[in-house]
């Protein structure tokens, strides 16, 4: 079955992150990808900018409302994802669970849709 | 009786591969249904299990085609049907254990784990869980749909957990069990049929889990404290239907069978070495089964027992229960102590609290603060029967 772990963080601390600190948590996340490639459970895998450049938009009767900023603003916001392919929900609550973001945020684990054909 | 023994484990296995639990409850009906047919003119087939088995799943395969076309479909189809070719000539296969760790699946709502094993094992409907369970048909009917739903679409496993997460896994299937159990038996009017015979069907489910994992000391131990308690069954109400407290229950009408069985089974869990809180309670209710030999509870065990509970869950309720097992060995006062040492925030809407209060505080002669503690436990209680006797208690408090 395939999956998205949807990461959610806080991303205040990064901005005051020191370069070393920094480089520490790019390591844990490549070592992450790198298990799930070796694993071969690793389908594709983004990390986003932060929610401060986002823009919302709604059609409405034909018109278009553009919204600066995020559909909801919260303190963890979407960072990131992880497509992976795994047997079961168990296993992919394993990956969710070695992710770093479970370490410091959130990893919510959704089934894809399946696709006919 | 063919019906509610092979049910769980006809939807186990027709259920396995798909996990399609609500698809195999429905081709099953489907395959009762014509067995009402058939069975009676024909006569009962050599082996009903399997003639069960192919029914239905004759009738999945019917049911696959009529929906979906295509190369999956097809792949679906063949797996169908090698099972079925498997299956007509031998047993089976159990795979109950392996539902019942779905139902109680961490993925799974929590408050729905026990009401899934009573309808997908047992084959209760929704209308008899949801009496049990003080909702209305329709809500329950509504989440066990939501739940089976939910293993297919979430991709919960049918598997049992392998060694290193069967010890983090196996508490929620024992967990959900026991609350089959203590909803079953808690039945506020005493009166209600169905919600007695799911307690005897609950603890039917702790004897699967106990044969099926033999070696987990905990499923021994749970089915252990579900025997002892449910031994007292014909005690907990006198013959006009009033509540009778354990320390007030005639030890002779104690079902004996059924307490030297849990003792056995206590004894063997012992031998394994892993204690844990199915155990402990359960030699609470053992200490408490000295009664019916001895004349007496062994209340220093007792006070042991809830110890060790207490460090292990801290949960307020064996709080409760330990200050009265203390006032017990060391006195009504020394009982006060421990259940003033407990935060009141937590208590102040529990009724054992308040009723244990007024008991103790009755005892030390404090016979205003026990009336004040009793109109508490008989605001919070639900039950009219023990209602009715914590009223009778406070009657009795001297002037």
């Amino acid at each position: 079955m395939e999956y998205m772990l949807v990461l959610f963080s806080d991303p205040k601390p990064l901005m005051t992150m020191k370069p070393a600190e920094m480089e520490q948590m790019a390591g844990a996340y490549y070592a992450f990808t790198q298990a799930l490639q070796k694993e071969k459970a690793f389908l594709d895998s983004r990390r986003l900018k932060t929610a401060a450049d986002a823009t919302t938009v709604t059609q409405n009767g034909g018109k278009s409302k553009v919204v600066n900023g995020p559909y909801i603003e919260t303190k963890e916001e979407l960072a990131g994802y992880y497509l992976i392919d795994v047997p079961d929900l168990d296993a992919a609550l394993k990956w969710a669970a070695r992710c770093p973001t479970a370490g410091h945020g959130h990893v919510e684990v959704r089934p894809i849709w399946p696709m006919p054909g | 009786m063919v019906a509610r023994r092979s049910y769980g484990k006809l939807v186990a296995f027709l259920a396995s591969r798909t996990r399609d639990v609500a698809a195999a409850e429905d081709a099953l009906a489907e395959a009762f249904a014509s067995a009402l047919a058939h069975w009676p003119e024909r006569g009962v087939p050599d082996n009903p299990e399997a003639w069960l088995f192919a029914a239905a799943r004759r009738k999945a395969i019917d049911a696959h085609r009529a929906i979906k076309r295509g190369e999956n479909a097809s792949a679906h189809l063949t797996l169908m049907a090698e099972e079925l070719a498997a299956v007509s000539t031998g047993e089976i296969p159990d795979e109950r254990l392996k539902l019942l760790f779905a139902c109680a699946h961490p993925a799974i709502d929590q408050e729905m784990r026990a009401p899934l094993m009573l309808q997908t094992v047992l084959g209760f409907d929704a209308a008899a869980i949801a009496s049990a369970f003080l909702v209305s048909p329709a809500a329950m009917s509504q989440r066990l749909v939501r739940a089976k739903s939910r293993i297919q679409g979430s991709g919960i496993p049918f598997r049992v957990p392998e060694r290193e997460d069967l010890a983090e896994r196996l508490p929620f299937v024992l967990d959900a069990i026991y609350a089959a159990y203590a909803e079953g038996w808690s039945d506020p009017m005493g009166t209600d049929a169905s919600a007695r015979e799911m307690a005897g069907e609950a603890i039917w489910l702790g004897r699967l889990a106990a044969m099926l994992l033999p070696d987990e000391a905990e499923a021994l131990g749970l089915l252990a404290l579900m025997l002892h308690s449910h031994a007292r069954r014909a005690a907990r109400r006198d013959a006009s239907g009033a509540f009778v407290p354990l320390s007030e229950q005639d030890a002779g009408l104690w079902d004996g069978a059924m307490m030297s069985e849990a003792e056995s089974l206590l004894r063997r869990a012992a031998a394994m070495n892993a204690i844990g809180r199915f155990q402990l309670e359960a030699a609470v209710q053992s200490a408490h089964a000295m009664r019916a030999l001895r004349g007496e509870a062994d209340w220093p065990a007792i006070v042991t027992l809830y110890d060790a509970l207490w460090t292990m869950t801290g949960s307020p309720v064996i709080a409760i229960n330990r200050a009265v097992a203390i006032a017990e060995t060391q006195g009504a006062e020394a009982g006060l102590a421990a259940l003033d040492a407990l935060d009141p925030k937590s208590l102040t809407q529990y009724q054992p609290y308040w009723s244990a209060r007024a008991h103790l505080l009755a005892k030390t002669g404090a016979v205003d603060g026990a009336r004040i503690a009793y109109d508490q436990a008989i605001g919070l209680e639900i039950d009219p029967a023990v209602r009715r006797f914590l009223q009778r208690k406070k009657a009795r408090l001297a002037h």
